[in-house]
């Protein structure tokens, strides 16, 4: 057909361009272990975790353009579940990170089904408050959860069976490897998502949720499910951090934990499928750097968010694409 | 003690707090409210307000001092926000919101450096105990209620009776129409930022005494005014302030009877089911 | 065209009322639709004509009254539902999505025509609807630029895009909202041409100001004051009504 031909493809066949750059940020990051000294090979497997993270609260943000400060108790329900199940259960490492992730889309379920009847900064507080209480849950049921001192789970973290092989948590190349795992899962599904006929949809909410609602679309169910995307994610990279670094502890359910992602996605670059990377990757080494240098190293966390604002509001990836390569997803 | 002392102390604990969350929660609301934006770092000016108390009560041993120079330093502080920060951004809701995140950290953290992470305490400027049946009560606590009150109602009068007030319910009601008819919105807002970080700091002062000065004790006011305002209903200033006066009187007799960390769960319920009753159905759409 | 009377009436609202705030922007208002037919809803400001839309569209939910289509009662149906159901609508304030290419625009409003579930959600867009947005976009006359982004058109081709992602969705009722508002005379033939052109395959209603657009599509005009419906007829009975012309002479 001749309409047919004229048809551009769209965004929706990523070109080999896109494919090319994610498998080959992966690809690298696989190799990457090979060379890395102790330290930053720690670090590194700390980053991607972390990264997942972000990703799955770039969906939100950058995609569906929902601000959430709620997600440090989807990142806690992964955290605790898996870790939970481990000393408590003695569940094996891969049930426990399903665990960590159906822990995290049930969480965000749940907070959707209340929060996403709000919107703009009516959502925010709720969200807000909604982590607050999962926080406080934490601290009051210390007798189970360790509370603020948290538990740990050396010497209770069976051996990850992948097959025929039975793979030592504790080995360094098993903790990157397993976090690679997880970053990819999350890059991956971001992409796909973004690219989809659903990532155009919500898109289009984040734009003007009252046309797409015109359009035949039920805003609601679609920020729900970004939102469950999200926290299937945030529920990976907790369960994935209980498992490598052996602790669970109410810390990681406080704000912070959900002024973080916000940190990294918007550094990296919201709305990009690599902005959380890149962000996580650069805030991660800074905080890291500056805190050994003061207490206050949340300084540079306030100082980083301030010049975003007035400055770089598109972030690291978000500016390349404006300016050099616009066809960054 | 008997359950009817403990009655007793939880209503004094409950007004003396609420009081106080009154003065702290009128400046967030009255942000929200003129401006249309979230201050997130609102916590951080009634910190400031402790830690700026302790510095001139150690330096010069005058509390009234404190009382007045404290939030002073602590709306300069606010007013070059305003003009660095909020102003260049255009008040936008979220990269206000952010700008916000960043300027809690930037302003705990230089406390953190300059003040140190230890809590500090300042003498109470009055001490004296007044003794009732079943135990003695500091006269201070007292003290800072009638205080609060006092200032609660300077505040009122300068929203209600003052140019400045006037400028800022027009500015609140309807921004366009008054700058139209000549209101200068823009130093409205710098006076609204703040007048309501000095509100924050004035609590902040009145309470130190009572509770020590810690780099870290923003949080916990800023969600206590977050409650206030939204229970007590966003751009109402009377609602905001029956509300804190509830949220502390529950809130002490909560923390009397169960635990602190009860209380709060249950505050921050129901500000989740107001906001969410609030928000009403989406098919009412002006068209 | 078919004796109207023998037909069900396409759309049919009785006793519609809205209410804001006590004040009744729709009062009572009866009003129906023959399918295939070009209605256009005029009427001072003020009248309740983009309310009306609103109400049928499913933006607003009534106060009282019911709506029918098709038979069907969809008064407590949702905004997005009633689209499904065939109900397209255009804002009076141009609504594409900007940062969104002008393709990819119509393709949002086309995929949801095949997209049935998750499944079909996530998988990439299929050729069907690609080549049916190209047929909607040349429909209309938009026959270049798709890959740029819907806020660099030109304000007149907003408007042509934004009557192509409502055909996009297949309507059988297609409600538009002053669609010739700031279009320039060619603009608006273009556009008078392509409604014509529709009409009998679909419904149209048009809330129109622009008179002569009224003269030349429209086979019957409803006429609303003050939330009701003052008059309805052809285009030169409601021109000669003289309680028409005091409401429009009157109200200036």
């Amino acid at each position: 057909m001749r309409e047919g031909a004229r048809a551009p493809a769209g965004p929706a066949r990523p070109d080999g361009r896109v494919w090319a750059l994610h498998l080959g940020v992966l690809g690298l990051l696989a190799l990457l272990q090979a060379v890395l000294p102790p330290f930053h090979h720690g670090m590194v497997t700390r980053i991607m975790l972390l990264a997942a993270f972000a990703a799955g609260y770039n969906l939100l943000l950058g995609y569906t353009g929902l601000m959430s400060l709620g997600h440090a108790l989807l990142f806690a329900a992964g955290l605790y579940a898996a870790g939970l199940g481990v000393y408590y259960g003695q569940l094996a490492p891969l049930p426990a990170l399903g665990a960590g992730v159906a822990a995290g889309l049930a969480a965000a379920a749940l907070v959707g089904a209340v929060a996403l009847r709000t919107t703009g900064v009516a959502f925010l507080i709720v969200t807000l408050m909604v982590a607050q209480v999962g926080f406080l849950t934490t601290l009051h049921f210390n007798r189970i959860t360790g509370g603020d001192q948290g538990l740990t789970l050396t010497g209770r973290l069976r051996p990850l069976a992948l097959g025929p092989w039975h793979l030592d948590l504790a080995l360094p190349a098993v903790k990157y490897n397993l976090a690679l795992a997880v970053l990819a899962a999350g890059l991956l599904l971001s992409l796909w998502v973004v690219r989809s006929p659903l990532g155009r949809v919500l898109r289009a909410v984040r734009e003007n949720e009252e046309r797409v609602r015109l359009l035949g679309y039920d805003p609601f169910r679609y920020k729900l499910l970004a939102l469950v995307l999200s926290g299937g994610l945030a529920g990976a990279a907790g369960a994935g951090y209980a498992l490598l670094f052996a602790y669970v502890g109410s810390a990681f359910a406080d704000v912070l934990y959900s002024i973080l992602p916000l940190l990294w996605v918007l550094v990296g670059g919201a709305g990009t499928t690599l902005g959380p990377l890149v962000g996580t990757a650069l805030m991660v080494y800074v905080v890291d750097v500056a805190s050994g240098l003061t207490t206050a190293y949340l300084f540079v966390v306030g100082g980083t968010l301030l010049l975003l604002v007035l400055w770089f509001p598109q972030g690291i990836v978000g500016t390349a694409r404006a300016r050099w390569w616009p066809w960054l997803p | 003690m008997t359950p009817a002392g403990q009655a007793v102390l939880a209503l004094l604990e409950g007004v003396v707090s609420g009081l106080v969350l009154a003065l702290t929660a009128l400046g967030l609301s009255l942000v929200f409210g003129v401006m249309r934006v979230v201050n997130v770092a609102h916590g951080d000016f009634f910190m400031l307000g402790a830690v700026f108390a302790w510095y001139v009560t150690t330096a010069t041993g005058s509390f009234p001092l404190a009382l007045l120079a404290a939030p002073l330093a602590a709306a300069a502080v606010a007013v070059a926000a305003d003009r660095l920060v909020l102003r260049p951004i255009g008040y936008a809701p979220e990269p206000t919101i952010v700008a916000t995140i960043g300027l809690l950290y930037v302003l705990q953290q230089a406390v953190l450096s300059v003040y140190g992470p230890y809590a500090r305490p300042v003498p109470e400027p009055v001490a004296f105990r007044v003794d009732l049946p079943w135990f003695g009560y500091s006269g201070y606590k007292l003290v800072v209620a009638a205080a609060a009150a006092a200032l609660l109602g300077a505040a009122w009068l300068l929203i209600t009776r003052t140019r400045l007030g006037l400028y800022m319910r027009a500015t609140q009601q309807d921004r366009e129409i008054a700058q139209a008819f000549g209101v200068p919105v823009q130093r409205v807002y710098a006076a609204a930022f703040g007048l309501g970080a000095a509100l924050a700091a004035l609590a902040g002062v009145l309470i130190v005494p009572i509770r020590q000065a810690h780099y870290l004790m923003g949080l916990d006011a800023l969600l206590l005014s977050f409650m206030a305002v939204i229970i007590g209903g966003i751009g109402s200033l009377g609602g905001t302030l029956a509300a804190a006066l509830f949220i502390g009187l529950v809130d002490g007799a909560l923390s009397v009877f169960f635990s602190p960390t009860l209380a709060r769960i249950a505050a921050s319920l129901v500000v989740v089911a107001v906001l969410v009753a609030r928000s009403g159905g989406l098919r009412e759409v002006r068209g | 065209m078919v004796a109207v009377a023998a037909l069900t009436p396409l759309l049919e609202t009785v006793g519609l009322t809205k209410r804001f705030d006590g004040l009744a922007a729709v009062q009572g208002v009866d009003f129906s639709l023959t399918p295939g037919e070009i209605r256009a809803l005029i009427g001072p400001n003020g009248a309740g004509k983009t309310t009306l839309l609103g109400l049928i569209c499913g933006r607003l939910a009534p106060t009282a009254g019911r709506i029918r289509f098709r038979g069907r009662d969809i008064t407590d149906l949702e905004a997005h539902a009633r689209v499904a159901l065939g109900i397209a609508y255009t804002f009076q304030v141009t609504s594409v999505f900007r940062t969104m290419t002008v393709f990819d625009n119509v393709v949002l409003a086309a995929q949801r025509r095949w997209a049935r579930g998750w499944r079909a959600a996530l998988a990439a867009d299929g050729r069907a609807v690609r080549e049916e947005a190209a047929r909607v976009l040349e429909g209309v006359g938009l026959t270049a630029g798709w890959d740029r982004p819907a806020g660099a058109l030109p304000y007149g081709h907003q408007r042509l895009l934004e009557v192509a992602m409502a055909l996009a969705a297949d309507p059988i009722l297609l409600a538009l909202d002053e669609p010739t508002q700031g279009l320039a005379e060619e603009e608006i033939a273009l556009l008078t041409d392509l409604l014509r052109r529709l009409a009998g395959r679909l419904t149209i209603l048009l809330v129109e100001h622009n008179m002569a657009v009224v003269l030349e599509l429209a086979r019957r005009v409803t006429v609303m004051h003050e939330g009701r419906i003052l008059a309805e007829g052809s285009p030169p009975e409601i021109e000669t009504n003289p309680e028409v012309q005091r409401v429009y002479l009157g109200a200036a």
